[in-house]
């Protein structure tokens, strides 16, 4: 009677995308698989973005300043710090963003909808000019520099660039998607998740349920900082280079666009966004430079004719399929 | 009824004033265990601000609100909750894409203590789904608990915003309106599903704020009549409907007319 596909349909689909993944790279050419590098860390950051968006119903149009955080602190770390080790990028920038949160998120979450909205833009971009203004601090519109990290201590030092990313860091990306999709999906699944999609529901109904409105929105908002730095962090090592564009509000943009297209009401949406959105991009690049023209037109189209995006389609396809 | 009833609530000498306008002005009354007291006036006698008063919503101007002897001035719903106190609103108020089964769970998992269980599965957590099983039965909603609530008809998205209000296992529980919006035949249906569901749950008293005089006088043990922020009338039904003044001055005479004649 559940118009979703049965759990283990749902299992075998995961188990098949991360099994494509995993195989991709010695399939498709170098160009495809590095493309796939920035799909994975949009889709990290979006799995904490929509549970703040699509679970709890808050849309922030600054979160690219946490994404920006994740690449300026993996930059300062391996450029200016010497920390080479992957996995202690990826928790220190999750940290740092985790602290920068506190102060936004206590303001923000006091409001909701357009207002919320609005605040989150402006903390975008106060740090936007942060990072332009403060030259020797940030190395203003040029950035700085991010080095090759070493991968559980391993440097792969006799591998070039592209091979190191498209190689070793792939799997590393995808390793860590998969942790970080699982943890999303227990804490969307858990008694805390329950309470965010009511505070979505009905906030005032929740808080006479017992449900603390404020703080869990705080929470949710501090998660949504943690997975969008560990996004910027994979970005920044993807491109070498952690510079002001990351927090720029076209950028946080973006970050809404890509949920919208795959469908924020859906777990995996987000997800499947990430990937179309990189594509798309990247083909409509290749072929035209009114690109932008075109990407706008896609997101129209969207938002007026499958406003349950990309997995909204699915799904509506594979309830006929069952049904057949 | 026993006369050593534990007190629950106490209002004493509550004045709530918005700038020159008063809206309660020396307003006392106590709600102890066992009663069910009803809170009845014309429009704009104050019934809301005492209400929101009672729940801690607001702050009185002068006076103060006891529950269970601590003073609750602008507490809060959650502080509210957690104390033991639930209040179901006139305007039914649902989680629209929520089933029956989820929107029960949510006071569940606040009345538990589970809110922060941020990698707990809730699907596997039996215990937790056993006792919303049980709420929902008792308000005749175990047949829906995988029905989105935005589908139920009026009368179950009322009943639901209810069983969600008694899963807080509260000691109180405040109904505004519970019958507003449902069809009068269905209406000592649900207030007698509430009677039985409040003795169930071990809910020891009930505070109804309520326009219909049939209900009131069937359910209620004591009425509070409350007139332009003063009350003019605290008594129990038979006392309230024996006398013609307070009845003629709260719902005028023709509806106290068809009481006598019925």
């Amino acid at each position: 009677m559940s118009a979703l596909p049965k759990r283990s349909a749902l299992v075998a689909f995961v188990a098949l995308a991360v099994a494509v993944l995993a195989v991709l790279p010695h399939l498709a050419e170098p160009y495809y698989v590095t493309l796939v590098l920035p799909a994975f860390a949009y889709a990290i950051a979006l799995l904490g973005f929509n549970l703040l968006f699509g679970t709890t119903g808050l849309l922030s149009f600054g979160h690219a300043l946490f994404v920006a955080i994740g690449a300026y602190s993996t930059a300062v770390l391996t450029s200016k710090m010497g920390v080479k080790s992957f996995e202690a990028i990826v928790l220190v920038s999750g940290v740092v963003a985790v602290l920068a949160a506190v102060p936004v998120a206590l303001l923000s979450v006091r409001y909701v909808r357009i207002f919320f909205g609005i605040l989150t833009l402006a903390f975008g971009m106060l740090f936007h000019s942060f990072l332009f203004k403060f030259y020797d601090l940030t190395g203003g519109d040029t950035g700085i520099r991010v080095l090759r990290p070493t991968l559980l201590g391993m440097p792969f030092a006799e591998l070039d660039k592209t091979a190191f990313l498209i190689g070793p860091f792939y799997y590393a990306c995808l390793l860590l998607l998969v942790l970080l999709g699982l943890a999303m999906w227990r804490v969307v699944h858990s008694p805390f998740g329950l309470q965010l999609v009511a505070i979505r529901e009905n906030p005032r109904k929740a808080e006479y349920l017992g449900v603390r409105v404020r703080l869990f929105r705080f929470l949710a908002f501090l998660i949504s900082a943690f997975y969008c730095a560990v996004g910027g962090a994979i970005l920044a090592i993807n491109t070498g280079q952690a510079d002001p564009e990351l927090a720029y509000w076209t950028h946080s943009g973006e970050l809404v666009f890509m949920t919208v297209l795959g469908g924020f009401a859906s777990f995996f949406g987000p997800l499947v966004g990430a990937f179309a959105f990189i594509f798309l991009k990247s083909e409509l690049m290749g072929a035209t430079q009114y690109w932008r023209f075109f990407l706008g037109a896609t997101l129209a189209l969207i938002v007026i004719g499958f406003p349950r995006g990309l997995m909204g389609v699915a799904s509506d396809l594979w309830r006929k399929a069952c049904r057949a | 009824m026993s006369t050593t009833s534990e007190l629950l609530i106490e209002a004493l000498g509550v004045r709530k004033a918005y700038g020159a306008f008063v809206a309660l002005d020396g307003v006392s009354l106590t709600v102890s265990a066992s009663e069910t007291v009803a809170i009845v006036g014309p429009n704009g006698a104050g019934k809301t601000t005492l209400v929101n008063l009672l729940t801690g919503l607001l702050k009185p101007t002068d006076g103060v609100v006891r529950f269970k002897g601590h003073d609750i001035a602008g507490i809060g719903p959650v502080t509210l909750a957690q104390r033991g106190m639930a209040r179901a609103f006139q305007l039914v108020h649902i989680f629209p894409a929520m089933t029956v089964a989820e929107t029960i769970a949510v006071a569940v998992v606040s009345q538990t203590g589970r809110s922060l269980h941020l990698f707990a599965s809730l699907r596997r957590d039996a215990a937790l789904w056993a006792k919303v099983r049980e709420v929902a039965a008792i308000f005749g909603l175990e047949g829906k608990l995988e029905t989105e609530s935005r589908l139920l008809s009026q009368g179950e998205k009322k009943l639901l915003d209810i069983a969600s209000a008694f899963a807080l296992v509260p000691e109180v529980i405040l109904l505004d309106e519970p019958t507003s919006g449902v069809s009068s035949g269905d209406k000592h249906g649900i207030m007698t599903t509430l009677v039985a569901a409040s003795k169930r749950a071990g809910v020891k008293a009930i505070i109804l704020v309520e326009h219909d005089m049939d209900l009131v006088a069937e359910y209620a043990t004591r009425i509070v009549a409350l007139q332009a922020g003063k009350v003019l009338a605290d008594r129990t039904p038979d006392a309230f409907f024996g006398d013609p003044d307070i009845v003629a001055a709260i719902v005028g005479r023709r509806v106290g007319q068809s009481r006598e004649n019925a």
